[in-house]
């Protein structure tokens, strides 16, 4: 059987947190836009549309981030029989979707006027797709199954078969040609992006986390109150 | 610590994960000619043979090379080994210029000759404001 756990003590600290973290987001994604959109500079080469990046690169790491995570926590749900894990796993998926189709829909406006097309199939933009899928798939699979037992396996199986996609997006770039552009950031290299740039990608690239953080607070505040409602303290 | 099962568990998740990350690798390795989106110029001119499929070449546009008559613009693809020359009739995208990545798609006439249906530019991993751009143009 699955491992117990107490709602009511996990509940006690996420029903308080989604307030501060709705303040911590207000602040930095003012920042953030009021940088990126106003303060920092034109591109040398695409002028006004590189503010573009500041939306879809940030998007796109967190897409990737809360895909990881979210299979990590399938994974060990699954090893250790934990249905806490499951419900994080389930309350990070929409946000993580949302990040991925903002990702592709700013990719696409930015490749109209940069490349001259708004869609190419090409390595990276195939398998970031297939991301979307993925994710759309796992949502699904919540919707489909009542069954306890059925829907943490299914749902771990997709996670893993997504999973294999993940590395593949980073470094589709760096593996075959492509149309997209290699990663301007390397954590253990010299950035080809200026600091007057760099900043306010981070600075969005914070905002969007804390909105993604905020999304998986008050859809995890939902999975607890269900379970409180069922008129069980612990499951 | 933990009981047998869970370690059980452990190694069915790990041995999927290598069976999945094997047969990805596999078949993106078999199909690693559909997966690249162009070939460069010094592929095209080891090609055994050419066919009259639609194919796509990337590299950088020549310095110098761009020539634009009322029918059609000319200009050479080069990876700094080898060059194909490349013809187009319409409008190129707003970022085409000398010393610029691009993909062409079109079809080869012969190994150093291209008629290109479709330019795309293709934008590289640098960002900058133009005074830094400037700066390092005068070094």
């Amino acid at each position: 059987m699955y491992k117990i756990f107490e709602p009511n003590k996990i509940f006690h600290f996420t029903s308080k947190a989604p307030k501060y973290v709705l303040v911590l987001f207000i602040v930095f994604l003012s920042i953030g836009l009021l940088e990126a959109l106003i303060l920092s500079p034109e591109d040398y080469k695409q002028s006004d549309a590189v503010r573009i990046m500041y939306v879809h690169v940030p998007a796109a790491w967190i897409s990737l981030g809360i895909f990881s995570s979210l299979t990590l926590f399938s994974i060990f749900g699954f090893i250790l029989k934990n249905k806490n894990f499951f419900l994080i796993s389930k309350s990070l998926a929409p946000s993580g979707f949302v990040f991925t189709l903002i990702a592709l829909v700013t990719g696409s406006i930015w490749g109209k006027p940069t490349w001259g097309t708004w869609w190419v199939w090409d390595a990276r933009i195939t398998s970031m797709l297939i991301l979307a899928l993925f994710y759309l798939m796992y949502l699904i699979v919540w919707r489909i199954y009542d069954f306890e037992e059925k829907v943490y396996k299914i749902s771990t199986f997709i996670s893993i078969l997504g999973i294999i996609n993940v590395p593949i997006i980073k470094y589709s770039v760096d593996w075959w040609n492509t149309l997209h552009q290699p990663a301007s950031i390397n954590i253990l290299s010299e950035s080809s992006i200026h600091s007057s740039m760099l900043y306010p990608l981070l600075m969005m690239t914070a905002a969007f986390a804390l909105f993604s953080l905020l999304i998986f607070l008050m859809k995890y505040n939902t999975e607890l109150i269900k379970i409180k409602n069922k008129g069980l303290d612990r499951l | 610590m933990y009981g047998k099962k869970v370690k059980l568990r452990l190694l069915f998740i790990v041995i999927i994960l290598i069976t999945l990350v094997l047969t990805t690798f596999l078949i993106l390795k078999s199909l690693e000619e559909n997966v690249v989106y162009f070939q460069s110029p010094t592929e095209i001119k080891s090609l055994m043979e050419l066919d009259n499929n639609k194919i796509r070449i990337g590299g950088m546009v020549k310095e110098n090379s761009i020539i634009i008559n009322s029918k059609e613009v000319n200009f050479i693809i080069t990876d700094f080994k080898n060059e194909i020359n490349v013809s187009y009739s319409g409008a190129v995208p707003n970022l085409f210029s000398e010393g610029e990545g691009v993909v062409a798609e079109g079809f080869l006439k012969d190994r150093n000759f291209f008629y290109a249906t479709k330019i795309l530019a293709k934008h590289d991993e640098n960002y900058m404001p133009p005074e830094v751009k400037e700066a390092l143009g005068d070094k």
